[in-house]
């Protein structure tokens, strides 16, 4: 790892550190933006898709001969009738070295047999939504229905129903790691703590559903689609269609919000290409608000199983995480790698000298899990931060003070953990003294107990977090290293104009998070010319380079910094043309206040604009080794992850008549390096805790035991709305990371990985003269209520009662939490 | 289904005669026969909001609205409140205050909080909370709409002063 002698402004006029407003607005706040449902195109048709009612069955027979009859209906097709132009099944990347994994054949209409209530049976084309719907209706297909699977824990269970009877097992596969000895640290613990901690099933959620547009022209195809990855979905759209990229067009136009649940190529972005090269007509797939709840990938949906180990005076010597995650009846793109991305952040912050983390993955038959916001490190920084309170309890230690004893000093980054992480910077007591200089924790506590004594229940939670993200640099998560059969650095293309204004070419591609704003920005500093003279374009693959898109919190610190470097690609070659121009040394002229000009001679200067036009209509010979125009492209692999960190207090208050918790306040500090533009920072903040106070207090998706979604719309799965959130106090440090030259770390899934833990251990600090000391998320009104009233019983994540912890009957399956409590 | 009415209505005060189903939502007529495209769809059960627009000066979730129950009213979207070069306070507000991401709950927003300051020019953060439950949001955390609502209130209490 290196640090650029870079100036962090490039030399230009420094509009990076400006919170500018945003470019993407004007169109968006009149109504003109262009979401994939917004468009039409000439002699468009729409997909309707017949989904399964049943969790588990055979597929007996499908009759489509009446929705074929019906008004406006063009085609209705079922697996067997697209075999001809789809080739291959959807694919799941992640190929582990020295590790089995069970992957079924995941086809986008389904052949034989349904795993899940939503799966695809046939699709309806037709001239109209409605009408394809209402054809959808008619479809009659004959399920032999067979006994479901629900719960992942019985998945491990002997003679439970089998997803998948040719493996003979649920289970897909089980990895682990470990650095340090955890036998060791367990046998000579003088405190151990452990406990069953679940991480229930959520949807991603975006306001805007997913959408595609086929359109087959000639041998060319175009997918316009509201993703995340429209590059990699061209990729692997040549492998299924058998055709080849170049041929093939994605388009993400805006995109209404991902979250993760668009980091993804599904059946239906498949189907709307294959149906239009069939019908030779654009066809238009856009889900409802209840196929986003059936098949639109979940997250989360974990139990782990979490042991610390420590000494009397709070020095944790030991973590053992044994995880057990429900991948749903498939594998996505990514399903079975996300509880492994917890691994790197299994320690936190905190300076554990010996780590076992392990992974169990188990069909059942639901919706496939992958990445939503966070994708496994929000389940670890869960239980990291909960079972370093419930050591605190049971050392009778401040958990504040229990945290600052296991820190990584900042003395000490760049830091390796024992699983050989290598966090790049970090000042954890610098956030923690912040967070406490804005929330006087004093004055809770007197409030508190005041309060109290009006039978008002107020408790403050803490979550002092690292993340990794920035993902990713490709040796460490690529094929060479923990083996997805992909690569991440990103791509960036400057192109400076004759006329002196610019278009950038990211490979990332944003939807939402205002990159078109930062990452003007950030090149205008090393072009010295104004962010308003610099369009940004992606999310089309028939522009620029190849990319890898936006997720994982890394569009800034890998994207942000290939258009850093190409940037300064440019301006090497710009000082070159100046030189030649003004007659200097390519070596005096400098680049500063928006000027190019020869150093110690401020009048002998040029514009970027005089520059480019001599670039590429030369008024004069340039020298023979400068090329004509005035255009750079870089591909950035990072050498490192990037580890944002921060301290979060949560306040809350519980009602303990009806146990709804009502949050009060929240203060947040984050460190995510130097800020580019510092209000695009808040907004991702805010962003993030609002989606962790949804997963912790309202959010969940349920399945009943056959396997029917409970949860099917926004009536019954609960986001929050403004009515329920508070206004959140947030603030920042600023450690500069030395991976990139830019010194920035990802912001966009950092609030979400911090939450919940806060919010969770605020209610328990409200209750915690119950004597309830634990109650699994979502803490609704009945679960809170349960809990309280339960004789110091504890509501599982069921919400049903169970025996108080440690009388538990023994647990299921390979990684029994066994005994509960503290030892 | 192929039968159509007659509706005549005026949108954003241009008067539209039109043959629609008896089924046809109100949003729908307004984003594929009309093409104002702005009134979004996000939920099919008018909990999200992101379909918001006016009937005579009142908002309402255009999903939860058949077109035929329109007859004769006044309809305003998000298209027909402001434009760049005369934009409505609210417009400027969410830009100004950063009250928007990815754009997709905004019109929609700005449409609701239209209709809560026309009723309350004057609202604390409660009030503002309250007023745009209706209205779901993923990537704020609605601090900033709050923020943007305030200041577009304060704006037009100063135009109006």
């Amino acid at each position: 790892m290196s640090v650029t002698d870079a100036p962090p402004n490039g030399g230009g006029k420094n509009f990076v550190g400006r919170s500018m407003k945003r470019r993407e607005d004007s169109r968006m706040i009149t109504g003109r933006g262009n979401y994939i449902d917004d468009m039409v195109l000439p002699g468009m048709l729409h997909m309707a898709v017949v989904r399964s009612p049943e969790a588990h069955a055979d597929i007996v027979s499908i009759d489509t001969e009446e929705a074929k009859a019906s008004p406006g209906v063009v085609a209705v097709y079922t697996h067997e009738d697209l075999t001809d132009v789809i080739h291959g099944p959807l694919p799941m990347a992640w190929d582990p070295p020295g590790v089995e994994i069970k992957v079924p054949e995941h086809w986008p209409v389904k052949k034989g047999q349904v795993k899940h209530v939503g799966d695809p049976i046939a699709v309806v084309i037709a001239d109209t939504k409605g009408r394809a719907m209402d054809a959808a209706d008619l479809v009659i297909a004959e399920l032999d229905a067979k006994p479901a699977l629900v719960d992942p824990e019985k998945a491990l269970e002997d003679g439970s129903p089998l997803v998948w009877e040719e493996f003979g097992t649920n289970v897909t596969h089980q990895w682990a790691v470990a650095g340090g000895d955890f036998a060791a640290a367990e046998a000579e613990a003088e405190v151990t703590v452990k406990h069953r901690i679940p991480n229930h099933r959520i949807s991603g959620a975006p306001i805007e559903p997913r959408g595609s547009i086929g359109e087959s022209r000639a041998e060319s195809v175009t997918l316009y689609s509201a993703t995340q990855i429209p590059h990699i979905a061209r990729f692997l759209l040549a492998g299924i269609l058998d055709m080849p990229e170049d041929k093939i067009r994605v388009v993400a136009p805006d995109v209404g919000g991902g979250f993760g649940a668009k980091l993804q190529l599904y059946g239906e972005e498949v189907l709307v290409l294959a149906v239009s090269k069939k019908l030779g007509r654009p066809v238009k797939y856009v889900e409802t608000r209840s196929e986003h709840m059936t098949n639109s990938h979940h997250g989360r949906d974990q139990i782990a199983t979490v042991t610390l180990t420590a000494k009397k005076d709070g020095t944790v010597t030991g973590c053992k995480a044994e995880v057990i995650a429900d991948t749903g009846a498939y594998h996505q793109l990514l399903t079975p790698f996300i509880a492994e991305l917890g691994f790197p952040v299994a320690g936190g912050c905190y300076k554990f000298p010996a780590i076992d983390f392990s992974v169990t993955g188990v069909f059942t038959n639901k919706m496939p899990t992958d990445a939503i916001r966070g994708a496994g490190r929000p389940e670890a920084t869960y239980w990291v931060e909960l079972m370093m309170d419930k050591l605190a309890r049971e050392l009778d230690m401040d958990p504040l003070e229990l945290r600052r004893k296991n820190f990584i000093p900042k003395e000490e980054f760049p830091y390796e953990t024992p699983l050989g992480i290598v966090y790049d910077s970090g000042d954890y007591h610098g956030s923690l003294d912040k967070l406490l200089q804005n929330f006087d924790l004093d004055a809770f506590r007197k409030e508190q107990a005041e309060l109290k004594e009006k039978g008002i229940h107020r408790g403050v939670g803490f979550s002092t977090w690292v993340e990794v993200c920035g993902l990713a640099p490709s040796r460490a998560v690529g094929p060479q290293g923990v083996g997805l059969q992909a690569a991440f650095w990103e791509s960036a293309m400057v192109r400076v104009h004759p006329s002196g204004s610019a278009t950038v070419y990211s490979g990332a591609s944003p939807h939402g998070q205002g990159l078109d704003t930062s990452f003007a920005q950030i090149a205008a500093d090393r072009l010295g010319i104004d962010p308003e003279m610099i369009d940004v374009i992606h999310g089309d693959t028939d522009t620029g380079p190849f990319g890898w898109g936006t997720y994982g919190s890394r569009s800034l610190s890998v994207g942000g910094e290939a258009i850093a470097r190409a940037a300064e690609k440019v301006q090497e070659k710009a000082k070159k043309v100046c030189a030649a121009m003004l007659e200097a040394a390519p070596e005096d002229i400098e680049l500063a206040d928006g000027t190019f000009r020869v150093k110690g001679s401020p009048d002998k200067s040029m514009t970027m604009a005089e520059i480019s036009g001599a670039a590429h209509i030369p008024p004069q010979e340039l020298p023979a080794d400068i090329e004509p125009g005035l255009e750079e492209t870089s591909f950035y692999d990072p050498e490192n992850f990037v580890f944002p960190f921060g301290a979060h207090a949560c306040i809350v208050d519980v009602d303990i008549e009806t146990g709804k918790v009502k949050v009060i306040d929240y203060y947040a500090v984050d460190d995510c390096g130097p800020a580019i533009n510092p209000m695009l920072i808040e907004g991702q903040v805010h962003g993030g805790i609002a989606h962790a106070i949804g997963q912790a207090l309202y959010e969940q998706v349920v399945y009943d035991e056959e396997g029917q979604l409970v949860t099917g719309t926004f009536v019954d799965y609960a986001l929050p709305t403004a009515a329920e959130l508070p206004s959140f106090n947030t603030d920042r440090t600023e450690t500069p990371s030395p991976v990139n030259s830019l010194g920035v770390k990802g912001v966009g899934e950092a609030g979400t990985i911090a939450a919940t833990p806060a919010v969770t251990s605020a209610v328990l600090d409200a209750i915690k003269d119950t004597g309830v000391d634990w109650i699994d998320m979502p803490l609704t009104p009945m679960r809170v209520w349960q809990a309280l009233n339960g004789d110091g019983q504890r509501a599982t994540e069921q919400g049903q009662r169970v025996p108080p912890h440690g009388q538990e009957s023994a647990g299921s399956g390979p990684t029994s939490p066994g005994e509960g409590g503290g030892a | 289904m192929s039968q159509t009415v007659p509706l005549s209505v005026t949108v954003n005060g241009e008067k539209h005669e039109s043959e629609v189903e008896p089924r046809q939502l109100l949003v729908y007529y307004l984003r594929d026969q009309l093409g104002l495209t702005g009134s979004h769809v996000g939920c099919d059960t008018s909990n999200c909001g992101a379909c918001t627009c006016h009937v005579d000066g009142e908002s309402v979730k255009s999903c939860t609205v058949l077109a035929v129950q329109v007859e004769g009213a006044e309809v305003t979207t998000i298209e027909g409140l402001g434009q760049e070069g005369n934009l409505h306070a609210l417009q400027e507000g969410f830009r100004e205050k950063h009250g928007l991401q990815c754009g997709y709950c905004t019109p929609g927003m700005i449409m609701a909080a239209a209709d809560l300051l026309e009723r309350n020019p004057d609202p604390s953060d409660e009030e503002i909370r309250h007023g745009l439950e209706g209205n779901l949001c993923r990537c704020t955390g609605y601090e900033n709409i709050v923020r943007a609502v305030r200041h577009a209130a304060g704006a037009s209490r100063e135009v109006s002063a």
